[in-house]
């Protein structure tokens, strides 16, 4: 049987947790604590359809507020190993789970209908769990492969709509990669150039926009093979600091010493055999 | 158990302060002073400009960085130059950096219940030759320090200059006297460091050096992501 790891609500909407949430809510505000945000990662994702299938790119930069959180995470995941499909996720670390389910789903969906998954497939499910949680899942992706229907790229947003298009960017920097796409963009373009429009756009993303930074991630996915090209481009140096900050051994203060030895005694001593037949 | 509500749709005021982003830093040597800056202006998640330096110099031996709230920080800055002409006409001699710290703390706590939205520091020499450094906060309290940064990156700057110029946390070590060469060098590489993990500052570094042979500047790229 078909099963997806969450249970199908029989009717309507499911939000039961919304009472305890705001439960919870009240008790931490009463004690003067507030919930924790959810972490976004502010970037700059983009995707588009060339000759023989489809790139997608990504920055690298995770953030926590206006902190950089991580200098060189991995936006680009990988939905399913027969056909070739990945996803972006745009804003949200919601996204690690989501492409964990569809992964899963789309492996078991394919086995269960006897055909090579489609991405309009891993498409629509992804939009009916989207819906289903009204936009409290926040993440928005793009979703790119190559399936019998050639090569096609999809964008979902957090509450649940979805765009079929030739080029598309999506997070904070998506204003600043739509401008490059825009400018430069044609139909049935040769790889090499693909490849440069979606770095160019991406790293219009990592320099006008402060959500987006450090390297270009992208993927290439034609109907033979799929190119994950980590660090693709580094259009940023990381700064080389002049002076020496080591620390020689005793540089900080040791306050007490207590050493405490263990005295172990052998209790008891037992003999499992294990069945190696 | 609390009711739930729903509370509907919410109006949002105006605000009439906006978040420019910036860090600002300064440090006072034996006989000279540093007040260094990043370039970079922003607003949200966008840039502004990449050339918009936020120390300003005052008199040969006086230099204010100013980041917060970039209108706040040009018209305080305007009436700040303003006062020092005022000064000047009446008193026929400039003003020294403790005079301009006490004006500008008057200035500021005029504003109480409007604030400017601007973290200033001072850096300068003092009547002495000896260098000071004056740090703000939004309503005109203040004090001398050797060393204050301030602005978006100042909790990740302020704790490295703790360990590196006022020697905390540490034991063991001697404690010699920041040279101008070793504060300078240090500032840069601070600043390297939060333009790794600040995202409002980067593109560029103005570091302004104040010794008795007048006010020098250096600039220093930084990241532009």
């Amino acid at each position: 049987m078909l099963n997806i790891s969450t249970k199908t609500p029989t009717g309507g909407f499911s939000f039961e947790n919304t009472r305890r949430n705001a439960v919870l809510e009240a008790n931490l505000s009463e004690k003067g604590y507030s919930a924790p945000n959810a972490r976004k990662t502010g970037t700059t994702i983009a995707g588009l359809i060339f000759k023989d299938g489809v790139i997608l790119g990504a920055d690298t930069r995770a953030t926590d507020d206006m902190v950089v959180a991580d200098k060189n995470c991995m936006k680009i995941h990988y939905i399913s190993l027969s056909e070739t499909f990945f996803t972006l996720p745009g804003v949200a670390a919601d996204a690690d789970v989501t492409t964990q389910m569809m992964s899963s789903n789309v492996e078991l969906h394919s086995l269960s209908t006897g055909r090579p998954p489609l991405v309009a497939m891993v498409t629509r499910q992804l939009k009916q769990m989207l819906f289903r949680y009204q936009g409290h899942i926040g993440s928005s992706l793009i979703v790119g492969g190559v399936d019998v229907n050639g090569p096609q790229l999809y964008s979902i947003y957090p509450h649940g709509s979805y765009d079929k298009l030739p080029f598309l960017t999506m997070g904070s920097g998506a204003a600043s990669a739509i401008s490059v796409f825009e400018d430069r963009y044609k139909p049935n373009m040769e790889l090499e150039e693909a490849k440069q429009l979606v770095r160019d756009a991406i790293t219009a993303g990592i320099f006008c926009d402060l959500g987006s930074g450090s390297n270009v991630d992208l993927c290439v996915i034609t109907d033979k093979t799929v190119d994950y090209l980590r660090g693709y481009d580094q259009p940023v140096q990381k700064g080389m600091r002049g002076g020496t900050y080591r620390y020689k051994p005793g540089t900080t203060a040791v306050l007490t010493k207590t050493v405490t030895p263990l005295p172990l005694d052998v209790v008891d001593e037992s003999v499992q055999v294990m069945d190696t037949e | 158990m609390k009711e739930y509500h729903y509370t509907g749709p919410v109006e949002h005021k105006f605000s009439p302060y906006a978040f420019n982003g910036g860090t600002v830093l300064a440090v006072a040597g034996e006989d000279f002073a540093l007040v260094a800056s990043d370039t970079r202006l922003s607003e949200g998640y966008s840039i502004h400009s990449r050339d918009s330096p936020k120390c300003y110099k005052l008199t040969d031996t006086t230099v204010i960085g100013c980041s917060g709230f970039h209108g706040d920080c040009l018209t305080l800055t305007k009436i700040i130059e303003a006062r020092l002409k005022m000064y000047k006409h009446s008193n026929n001699k400039n003003m020294t950096s403790g005079a301009i710290a006490a004006m500008l703390s008057t200035i500021l706590y005029g504003r109480r219940f409007f604030p400017y939205y601007v973290y200033n520091i001072i850096g300068g020499l003092d009547e002495e030759g000896r260098g000071a450094v004056y740090s703000f906060d939004p309503v005109g309290s203040y004090q001398r320090d050797t060393y204050k940064a301030g602005g978006s990156a100042s909790a990740m700057l302020q704790p490295l200059l703790d360990n590196q110029i006022g020697f905390k946390n540490m034991e063991n070590v001697e404690q010699v006297p920041l040279s101008l060469e070793k504060a300078v060098q240090l500032v840069k590489d601070v600043f390297i460091s939060a333009a790794e993990r600040d995202v409002y500052t980067g593109d560029a570094l103005k570091i302004c050096i104040i010794t008795k042979e007048g006010v020098r500047e250096e600039i220093v790229p930084l990241r532009k992501d």
